[in-house]
């Protein structure tokens, strides 16, 4: 499902006017405003209007509960839980990013559609399954539960089976953003390098990093915002412990179905935070992308 | 081509093994549970599981539910691209980037912010309960928040499709005496649908399988509100591991099977746009 990922395109600017400037490719005015309001209406209504009432809800009493909402001391051990969460899952998703984006975008062998479309698989699983897989393995019951007990490790219902749910939904955003990056720009200037003398180190961190350094910021701004909010698969693995394996999305949940709602929007506030300032970075990356793109093109 | 096939480049080896080591460990292996689980079972016992009533009731609203918003999404989400490629009007670069909210939103945020909405005394319940109109609490609002979240696909897709259009062929179109419906209905659309289906077929994917955003506003009433992954939830949750993977196995086969379709669909669209992706 790479259409989730796949989007860091640089958006010319001037594609619009260049239509609407020639007769013969322009719609009448009433056309165009017409078009304009369907889809403006359509894009308040199904995604404005739920940013808007994250925030409004969370305010509706006032600063005070706002703020004691998020410095309730299971609040805090929820966002403490959700960033270690993300600390060890995003830097694990980007090496194996890396990795995977090496192989597959500068050597040729066989099967390789095949592994794209296997690192591709956890984003069509469905949240849930992909907490119940670990059910089965890590579980009282499972393949290695028994052992796991015998030997006193807790990775159900504890952290270390949050961290790998939250690895595995997260898995492939990271690959997906290099892989067509790192193929569209050859091998040519790493060959050049080995060449003429760098070592296979000094290649990646001057020749390549340089070249896919947006396409990988924009990866991990993704994937870090996944890892922080993802909720089915780590709501199956969490057994829901307050105060030591609820993650922020997870606590959002136990207060609004105890109809402490002004809480629940509250803690949900930061949570669209995040969201607003990926989307923030994202257009940044997009727009630099976009700049030096121009640039290359004028030095070509 | 370099030296005549030879590797120039190191690291293949070492960065190989560690993609196939990571992927087997963290997804293929865990993965492969469901169906070593499931084959314990017997089929007679598994087809108990995926046939009872209450289940066949959740894959009806499932994917009913995630067709009809795929296609609403297909609709409108063609529109909103063709705005955005095509017309330029005050604040288009804020919707640019806010299109994908739903990427970047948790989704259990979305739930609940759905869920005040459309309940009784939300901003549009308060106005559409009266005439009759439920949605939050009813399979309608399943339907909301499925829209919610594949927005961006369809979107997402047909946009760069939009954006490399050439021109001279709408504008040969145009000198041959088209009008721009007809140069829409028989130049445009043609080029642009591979990626709609594209698009379509993303957002039906995604819809079948999401649990966050859906389970606050579904009310989740037995055999009318039920999606098919809270069906594995609540299997757990009465410790019916066996109960839960057969389910899980059948949610399992159905995205592979739409991975299939959507590579293969992929694939089209390159070839019919000359676009890598």
């Amino acid at each position: 499902m790479s259409g989730a990922t796949a989007t860091l395109a640089g958006h010319g600017g001037s594609v619009s006017s260049r239509y609407e400037d020639s007769s013969a490719t322009r719609e009448p005015t009433w056309v165009k405003w017409t078009l304009v309001t369907i889809s403006l209406s359509f894009f308040s209504f199904f995604l404005l209007l739920p940013l808007f009432a994250v925030f409004t809800e969370a305010l509706r009493k006032g600063w005070d509960v706002y703020w004691a909402a998020l410095v309730e001391p299971d609040a805090l051990s929820a966002i403490k839980l959700t960033l270690i969460a993300a600390a060890i899952a995003v830097p694990l998703n980007l090496v194996f990013g890396v990795a995977a984006a090496w192989s597959i975008s500068k050597f040729q062998f066989p099967g390789k559609q095949f592994l794209i479309t296997l690192i591709d698989l956890p984003f069509s699983v469905s949240p849930v399954v992909a907490g119940l897989i670990y059910v089965l393995i890590f579980g009282r019951q499972g393949w290695i539960g028994g052992w796991l007990m015998d030997h006193d490790i807790k990775i159900l219902f504890a952290i270390p089976g949050i961290v790998l749910a939250t690895t595995f939904v997260t898995f492939p955003f990271i690959a997906r953003e290099l892989i067509p990056l790192m193929e569209a720009q050859g091998k040519e200037e790493e060959e050049a390098s080995i060449v003429l003398g760098a070592t296979g180190l000094q290649t990646f961190w001057h020749v390549t990093l340089p070249n896919i350094k947006w396409g990988l910021i924009y990866g991990v701004i993704l994937c870090n915002a996944r890892a922080m909010g993802e909720f089915g698969a780590v709501s199956v693995v969490s057994g829901h412990i307050r105060g030591e394996t609820n993650t922020m999305p997870l606590h959002v949940e136990i207060l609004y179905n105890e109809y402490q709602f002004a809480a629940a929007f509250a803690v949900a506030s930061l949570l669209a935070l995040l969201a607003l300032l990926t989307l923030a970075v994202k257009t940044f990356v997009e727009w630099q992308a976009g700049k030096s793109n121009n640039q290359s093109d004028k030095e070509e | 081509m370099s030296v005549a096939g030879k590797r120039v480049l190191p690291g293949f080896n070492i960065t190989m093994g560690y993609t196939l080591v990571y992927l087997s460990l963290l997804v293929l292996i865990p993965l492969s549970a469901v169906f070593f689980k499931t084959a314990t079972l017997g089929f007679d016992e598994f087809w108990a599981v995926i046939s009872s009533p209450r289940v066949v009731a959740s894959y009806k609203l499932s994917f009913g539910a995630s067709l009809l918003a795929a296609g609403v999404n297909a609709v409108f989400g063609l529109l909103l691209a063709w705005t955005l490629v095509r017309y330029s009007f005050p604040g288009k670069g804020l919707v640019d980037s806010l299109i994908d909210l739903p990427f970047a939103l948790p989704t259990a945020v979305a739930g609940i912010a759905l869920t005040a909405i459309y309940s009784q005394n939300g901003w549009i319940g308060s106005i559409i309960e009266p005439h009759g109109i439920k949605v939050a609490f009813t399979p309608n609002g399943v339907l909301v928040a499925l829209i919610f979240i594949g927005l961006p696909f369809v979107v997402r897709t047909v946009q760069p499709i939009l954006q490399d259009l050439e021109r001279e062929l709408e504008e040969a179109s145009a000198s041959l005496g088209a009008n721009r419906l007809q140069t829409f209905r028989f130049v445009i659309f043609p080029a642009l649908f591979p990626a709609l289906l594209t698009g379509f077929a993303l957002a039906f994917a995604r819809a079948v399988g999401e649990y966050g955003s859906v389970i606050f506003i579904a009310g989740n009433m037995p055999m009318v509100s039920e999606i098919t992954p809270l069906m594995i939830i609540t299997k757990l949750e009465q410790y019916d591991y066996a109960g839960a993977t057969s389910i899980a196995l059948v949610m399992l086969l159905v995205s592979f099977a739409l991975l299939l379709v959507i590579n293969g669909l992929q694939a089209w669209t390159s070839k019919r746009t000359g676009r890598d992706r």
